[in-house]
């Protein structure tokens, strides 16, 4: 698995996301989002978390639109496997390569905190090392979180079993005061049609050692090791 | 020449800060604030004097960077 994580100025959880596909056992390097093209033999592209560009504009707006991205559209037309993870998925969501928009927390406040999530479906290739309906404990820190989309595109990612997890508690028990940001049927993260891309809010690339408190998040990074 | 964009919240899309602000408008005392919908203004200066041409290329900019058209409406004046 030969990863490339693309830096945009403003990011800063690309340091996190190499850590976590080193230990996994993936080749992974950094690359400068303004290259025109993506290592050869990419197989993994992850956009990581941060602020890009300042959260100019809108969050990811800019970045978007890098010709990177080109590249990475490309790679994911291909079938090629692309993470978004927090800053990553609000720029998936600007770039066009999943559908909806990531608005601001109901409540105003960057919430930074432990957060349960439930794993929708255990059968692709970010989730093989999970159980179906796990319940598992990663990170959180975001301002603008709040997944909406239009209904009929609401309506489609449930029809097509492309909710990837959901905010739950530790019981695994999904909404209510354990959705933390006001998204849309306490969505936390969506696959593309044809499940070859993720974006999702949390951070498991935060919780990947016993020594900050956990390791739930090695499964999404062992699962596409092994895809 | 001098033109402006602006950006607003579709209807129906919930708007965290326009609430936040209409609170605080009510906290003030400022009478007759029935809902605040908080958007965006960019002032733009565009080379040349084609009006037409001008706000086809400020929709296409809208379309293409200044708004979310899925949450967002845009609004292109020449000014």
């Amino acid at each position: 698995m030969k990863a490339a994580i693309v830096l945009f100025p403003g990011s800063n959880r690309e340091g996190d996301a190499f850590r976590a596909l080193r230990q996994a056992g993936a080749d992974a390097s950094i690359v400068w989002h303004d290259d025109h093209a993506l290592p050869a033999g990419t197989d993994l592209v992850v956009l990581p978390g941060g602020f890009s560009y300042g959260d100019y504009l809108r969050c990811g707006a800019i970045a978007g639109r890098a010709k990177i991205m080109d590249a990475v559209r490309a790679h994911a037309a291909r079938g090629g496997y692309v993470l978004g993870i927090c800053n990553g998925f609000q720029i998936l969501c600007e770039s066009g390569l999943l559908p909806g928009v990531l608005m601001r927390n109901r409540d105003l406040r960057f919430v930074c905190k432990r957060q349960f999530l439930r794993v929708e479906r255990n059968d692709t290739a970010f989730s093989r090392a999970y159980a179906k309906h796990q319940a598992i404990d990663v990170a959180i820190a975001h301002g603008e979180g709040n997944y909406e989309a239009h209904d009929e595109t609401i309506r489609e990612l449930e029809d097509q079993g492309r909710v990837a997890f959901r905010y739950c508690n530790a019981d695994g028990v999904v909404g209510g005061d354990a959705n933390p940001n006001g998204s849309t049927n306490d969505i936390a993260g969506i696959y593309s049609e044809k499940l070859n891309v993720l974006g999702m809010m949390p951070h498991p690339e935060n919780l990947i050692d016993p020594l900050v408190g956990g390791i739930d998040g090695r499964g999404l990074f062992q699962s596409l090791v092994a895809a | 020449m001098k033109a402006r964009v602006t950006v607003t919240l579709k209807t129906g899309v919930l708007d965290p800060q326009g609430k936040a602000i209409e609170g605080a408008l009510h906290s003030l005392g400022v009478a007759g604030v029935a809902s605040v919908r908080q958007g965006k203004v960019f002032d733009i200066e565009v080379e040349g004097d084609d009006a037409e041409a001008a706000k086809a290329a400020l929709a296409a900019a809208s379309e293409k960077l200044l708004a979310n058209t899925v949450v967002e409406n845009y609004r292109v004046e020449i000014l």
